[in-house]
């Protein structure tokens, strides 16, 4: 019992540390700010608005052009996260422009970006600036004739139902522009891709010359995760958040199967818990290494030591840190390139771990930690430590191979002191 | 200079007057113009005393010449290198020997490191810091740099000492006295040894003079303890500069020399097997030098020479026991022959197994003065590597430059041990001293010896011809009591009547000479060495202007940038950069490795998104620049530029020279005359190339906007004298983070990738 008790002390007299160890500090965002061209898209699409509100977050809806907006507040960001709505605006209200959204996001800020058909030049140089370009043709949507949404009234199939996802039951309804992924980034990943028969045209003229993107080029929403961590989300429609595609029924063409809903909440809702960092979130956190044997942290390394390295990883569940638990977690110790590379295993608990022996190389190294996997925020920790070579007391002090020459040293020193005296005093 | 010689050449007058004579009576002149009756000194006494005060005022005046630059500027290192040491003796006071011995610095050479006590000659750090520590016990509170600023007068005042002894030795006191004057002043000497000039070659000069004194005294007394003592002297030579080789090398060949001209002797033997035995082993025991010295192939000369002496020594024994010279004869070509096909067998052997190092790249350019030129472009890079002009000889040496044949031909008419070796020793430095500009402090000592002996020598004899004129004609009054030897000398005068006047007359050429060497010596150390070249002057319309843009710069790293910044700057800097502004360089003037300065240079010579690669790589922070453009300073990154072009492609044949030159002529300007209009494309092409690359745009970056010279256009660059090309330069991967008042250093941040590209 009172063992027991103890337990209970003990448990309570640490909570505060852990607690504390558990940072409290969420990475999902708070404050929203949702820019719109009328107010009227905050009932069209409230399903969605109300998606957010119910995980917790703070939407401050402005109309796009409202003088008084501003990100911004004697240097203080006031948003979390930005959402434009409004794809027709040309010119926003008070301090925002395209240079201060841009700074808003490199300063580790997440963005949504819903375009439409007529998008505006402001939205298109935003999109460019995270790298995505919408179809240059003001008029263009993506057709598919293949893969478009059966439904009554829509004739020109410029409803698509792509389910070209990861994990998909019902197809997703799209009806907007559609971008191209600009090659020379490599940070920015197709979420939703058009089918390889889909192309981007004016859908009320006639063709006349070939479509500038087709087939699966045509990127439908796409997500750029920053250097940063910033996340942004480019969709080329915005009514793909409404109500109504929330709700509707979907059938795709060519598929016997109708399904009673579409797949865009589960889709829209699970996107922007990974864009405002409710997912896929990661932070390591108690990064040490020492040699073998001790447990304080050297200012130096000597060539060929045993170094145990080790760092907790967690994972944002929303609410909580989780431990991460991944196999592929490794560990380089760099100088230029990799000398060690290792695989760095896991208690299940968040704790990775590693001993290595450090090179036979002395020299500048550096720690490393280069983690990017998919859908994960990226991890990049770096540790400098220098690598010395021995001391001039740390080599052996007598050498076994060695031994002949001291013992013919030796001999010659007395071989000369007996040879001085008979020489000296033979006479 | 000249109050100086007078008395020495007088009091040694005395010595030869009265060993002349039996009794020792005192001189006339000296009891008429020194009434030193009431001293009652005798005449030796008198001699040294003026000896000593001689020696002590030159020994005085070899230090306060150098301190040209403390009084003008302040006590300061100075140049690149000194920095170096400097830091080094700081770290050695701080933590001790041992932590020093086993240093190692990563904040050079970043990434590599750089092991400090295994590569550097130690000699000097721990002369300051033994000087320092010696200064701390009497209760003196200095700080450890007033030491390095006067480590190296200090030891020049040494070297006047050791000048005098050696001088003595190998020809007499007057001779060492003159020979300590000279050499405390000369500018060859001074140019490495003023205050604030904390390099190895300051203590360096002392040592090698003192070794090869040693040495001479050694052979010439054949004692084992000078020889025992010549050890010592190597081993202190070996731990202060990578110039010990000179010795190692040239006492063999003065050995050698000895044996083919049939000087060997016992003296000989004791001296050079001591010396070279013990200077081995304990020479080994500096890290840098370590095994070299015996498999090294700079060192197998001194080598090859001890089993000589071995055999030369076998054969004089053979010799003794034989008494049929037939038989030695014979005897002597099969042992001869024997010991050479032994000797290049073992050097041939050695060689291709690797055992024996091949001489080092340093070593060749040293002997054929364009092999660095062709092979090695870093070594030729350096300014003080170049070929001498004559003008720096005659800069340097002065009158000693027309003293120093005379003083062989003196040499050369009382040969003896102690003479082969000054002249041996004066004709290979002075070979040397032609190859590298630097090496004239090697041959300054010689040169300085030498025309002392000239000196000594010449003013001796027109002494003696005046005394003895004056002396018959006292004889003549007093009816005199000297016997045949003055008669027959006022006869020999008598033949020549103009003979005194002319002496007269050649004595006040020689002094007039001489005081010209010693104003010449005054101006070139105050104008020309005493510059501590981390601070620029210049004379401007108001007097001196003072340009303190480096340390300004260095301070401004220290203060302003994360104390784990690296730093990429052109080599020249990189010591000054650690040592001042205490931040990691990526390179510096320890050039050991080749390929990084390659990469460095390869860095600066590219496009700027090519250099934006190569600096991430290395994680550079920080890319520092010197620009003369605003001041007129001409030795910035831009006329270093070609040898950046030049040591980045012997590694990266990438990097090609012709594509940095107009018609294979270097220019910043808009380029092409108005003649060339034909080939006006090719001249743009490469303009824009030029314009584009990576170092010009950094310097020039924002220079557009200023102008720095009244009349002139905006953008004219004072150093080259052209309005540049290119006025309006963008940088996309770097940014401004800092330039100096007078634009000379400019710091630009490596902004870090782009966040959404």
């Amino acid at each position: 019992m009172a063992k027991f008790l103890l337990y209970i002390t003990l448990t309570i007299s640490l909570l505060p540390f852990l607690a504390v160890s558990f940072s409290p500090e969420s990475p999902t965002d708070r404050r929203v700010l949702v820019l719109l061209d009328d107010f009227a898209v905050k009932s069209s699409h409230s399903l969605f608005f109300d998606s957010l509100k119910s995980r917790g977050f703070e939407l401050e809806f402005k109309l796009a052009d409202d003088p008084n907006i501003g990100l911004q507040r004697y240097g203080q960001y006031l948003y979390d996260a930005l959402v434009l709505f409004c794809p027709s605006v040309e010119r926003f209200g008070g301090s925002i422009n395209v240079a201060s959204i841009a700074d808003f996001v490199d300063s580790g800020h997440d963005l949504i970006i819903a375009a439409d058909t007529n998008a505006s030049d402001l939205i298109r140089e935003i999109s460019t600036e995270t790298g995505v370009d919408f179809d240059e043709n003001a008029a263009a949507m993506v057709i598919d004739h293949t893969g478009y949404a059966v439904s009554n009234t829509d004739g020109d199939h410029t409803l698509i139902a792509s389910d070209d996802l990861i994990k998909s039951d019902a197809p997703v309804l799209f009806q907007g522009i559609g971008h191209s992924v600009n090659p020379a980034n490599s940070l920015v990943l197709q979420v939703l891709a058009a089918s390889p028969s889909a192309y981007s045209a004016n859908p009320q003229s006639k063709l006349s010359n070939p479509p500038s993107l087709t087939g699966s080029a045509i990127s439908l929403v796409s997500v750029i995760q920053a250097r940063n961590n910033a996340r942004i989300v480019v969709a080329g429609s915005l009514s793909m958040f409404s109500n109504r595609f929330f709700r509707s029924g979907v059938q795709k063409a060519g598929s016997s199967t109708k399904y009673q809903k579409s797949g865009n909440e589960e889709f829209l809702t699970e996107l922007s818990k990974w864009v405002f960092h409710e997912r896929g979130h990661l932070k390591a956190v108690n990064v040490r290494h020492h040699k073998v044997g001790e447990s304080d942290e050297p200012a130096m390394y000597r060539i060929n030591d045993d170094s145990d390295y080790s760092v907790e990883i967690y994972e944002w569940s929303g609410t909580s840190w989780e431990p991460y638990v991944a196999n592929d977690v490794q560990l380089q110790f760099y100088m230029m390139s990799p000398y060690v590379l290792k695989t760095l295993s896991t208690d299940k608990k968040g704790l990775y771990s590693t001993s290595f022996k450090v090179p036979d190389v002395y020299g500048v190294f550096q720690f490393k930690v280069e983690y990017q996997r998919l859908g994960y925020t990226s991890l990049s920790l770096s540790k400098q430590i220098p690598v010395r070579p021995f001391r001039h007391n740390e080599y052996e002090r007598f050498l076994p191979a060695a031994y002949p020459y001291y013992g013919a040293s030796f001999s010659m020193m007395a071989g000369f002191f007996i040879f001085t005296v008979v020489h000296l005093y033979s006479k | 200079m000249v109050g100086k010689t007078e008395p020495v050449n007088g009091s040694v007058k005395q010595a030869v007057m009265s060993s002349s004579s039996s009794n020792p009576s005192r001189s006339d002149l000296l009891t008429n113009t020194f009434s030193l009756k009431s001293l009652k000194l005798k005449t030796k006494q008198q001699e040294l005393l003026i000896r000593v005060s001689i020696l002590c005022l030159v020994y005085i005046l070899a230090f306060i010449t150098r301190l040209f630059s403390v009084l003008r500027y302040e006590s300061m290192i100075h140049e690149f290198d000194p920095y170096f040491n400097y830091r080094t003796t700081l770290f050695l006071t701080q933590k001790g020997f041992y932590e020093f011995w086993n240093w190692f610095d990563s904040e050079s050479w970043y990434p590599l490191g750089r092991i400090i006590g295994g590569t550097l000659y130690p000699g000097l750090m721990v002369t300051a810091a033994l000087i320092y520590w010696t200064l701390r016990l009497l209760r003196f509170a200095v700080h450890i740099r007033e030491v390095c600023v006067l480590t190296a007068p200090f030891f020049a005042s040494n070297t006047t000492l050791v000048a005098y002894f050696f001088g003595k030795e190998i020809w007499d006191s007057g001779a060492g006295l003159v020979a300590a004057a000279l050499i405390a002043i000369c500018p060859g000497y001074i140019s490495r040894s003023v205050a604030g000039s904390y390099d190895n070659e300051g203590v360096a000069i002392f040592a090698l003079l003192l070794t090869f004194y040693l040495f001479v005294k050694a052979v010439n007394t054949g004692s084992l303890a000078w020889a025992l003592a010549t050890a010592f002297g190597y081993f202190y030579m070996v731990s202060a500069w990578g110039g010990y080789v000179f010795i190692i090398n040239l006492i063999p060949l003065y050995v050698l020399v000895l044996l083919i001209t049939g000087r060997y002797s016992m003296r000989l033997y004791v001296a050079y097997n001591c010396m070279y035995v013990l200077g081995m082993l304990l020479a080994m025991q500096i890290r840098f030098v370590g095994f070299q010295h015996v498999q090294s192939g700079e060192h197998m000369a001194a080598m090859g020479v001890f089993f000589l002496m071995q055999v030369f020594y076998f054969l004089d024994w053979v010799k003794y026991m034989l008494s049929d010279t037939k038989m030695f004869q014979d005897f002597l070509r099969i042992t001869v022959t024997c010991a050479v096909v032994a000797g290049a067998i073992a050097l041939g052997v050695g060689t291709a197994s690797g055992y024996i190092s091949p001489w080092t790249g340093r070593f060749y350019s040293l002997l054929d003065p364009t092999y660095a030129k062709d092979h090695i472009p870093i070594i030729a890079s350096v300014s003080e590597h170049q070929p001498t002009a004559w003008s720096s000889f005659m800069f340097d040496f002065h009158i000693l430059l027309f003293l120093f044949p005379a003083g062989l031909y003196f040499c050369f008419k009382r040969l003896s041990d102690a003479t082969i070796f000054i002249v041996m020793y004066g004709l290979t430095s002075m070979y040397f001293a032609g190859v590298m500009v630097r090496l004239i402090l090697v041959a300054t000592p010689a040169v300085c010896l030498i025309s002392a002996i000239a000196v000594s020598a010449t003013i001796k004899n027109l002494t003696l011809l005046i005394r003895t004129k004056s002396k018959t004609a006292l004889t003549t009054s007093t009816k005199g009591s000297s016997g045949s030897k003055a008669s027959s000398k006022a006869s020999l005068d008598q033949s020549q009547p103009f003979q005194k006047n002319g002496a007269i007359a050649l004595l006040f050429g020689a002094f007039y000479l001489l005081s010209r060497y010693v104003s010449h010596c005054t101006w070139v150390t105050s104008e020309a060495y005493s510059s501590p070249s981390i601070v620029l002057a210049a004379r401007g319309a108001h007097g001196r202007v003072i340009f303190d843009d480096y340390r300004e710069a260095y301070f401004w790293l220290r203060q302003n940038t994360p104390p784990d910044a690296k730093v990429m700057s052109w080599w020249d800097y990189g010591y000054q950069i650690t040592a001042m502004g205490n931040r990691t360089v990526i390179v510096d003037n320890n050039t050991w490795n080749n390929t990084h300065i390659a990469t460095v240079g390869r860095a600066m010579s590219s496009y700027e998104d090519e250099a934006y690669e190569i600096m991430r790589s290395l994680d550079v922070d920080y890319v520092l620049v010197v620009f003369g453009g605003v001041t007129g300073y001409s030795s910035d990154d831009i006329n270093k530029f070609l040898w950046m072009v030049r040591i980045g492609g012997g590694v990266f044949p990438v990097i090609k020279e012709p594509d940095y030159l107009v018609n294979g002529e270097y220019r910043v300007d808009k380029g092409a005359a108005p003649k060339m209009l034909n080939c006006l494309i090719l001249v743009c092409l490469s303009c824009l190339f030029i314009y584009f690359c990576y170092r010009y745009k950094l310097s020039y970056y924002r220079f557009g906007e200023l102008v720095t010279e009244y009349g002139k256009p905006s953008g004219y660059d004072r150093a080259r004298g052209v309005e540049i090309g290119n006025k309006d330069i963008k940088l996309e991967y770097l940014e401004e983070a800092f330039t100096t008042s007078n634009w000379i250093v400019r710091i630009y941040k490596v902004k870090p990738p782009k966040n959404r590209w």
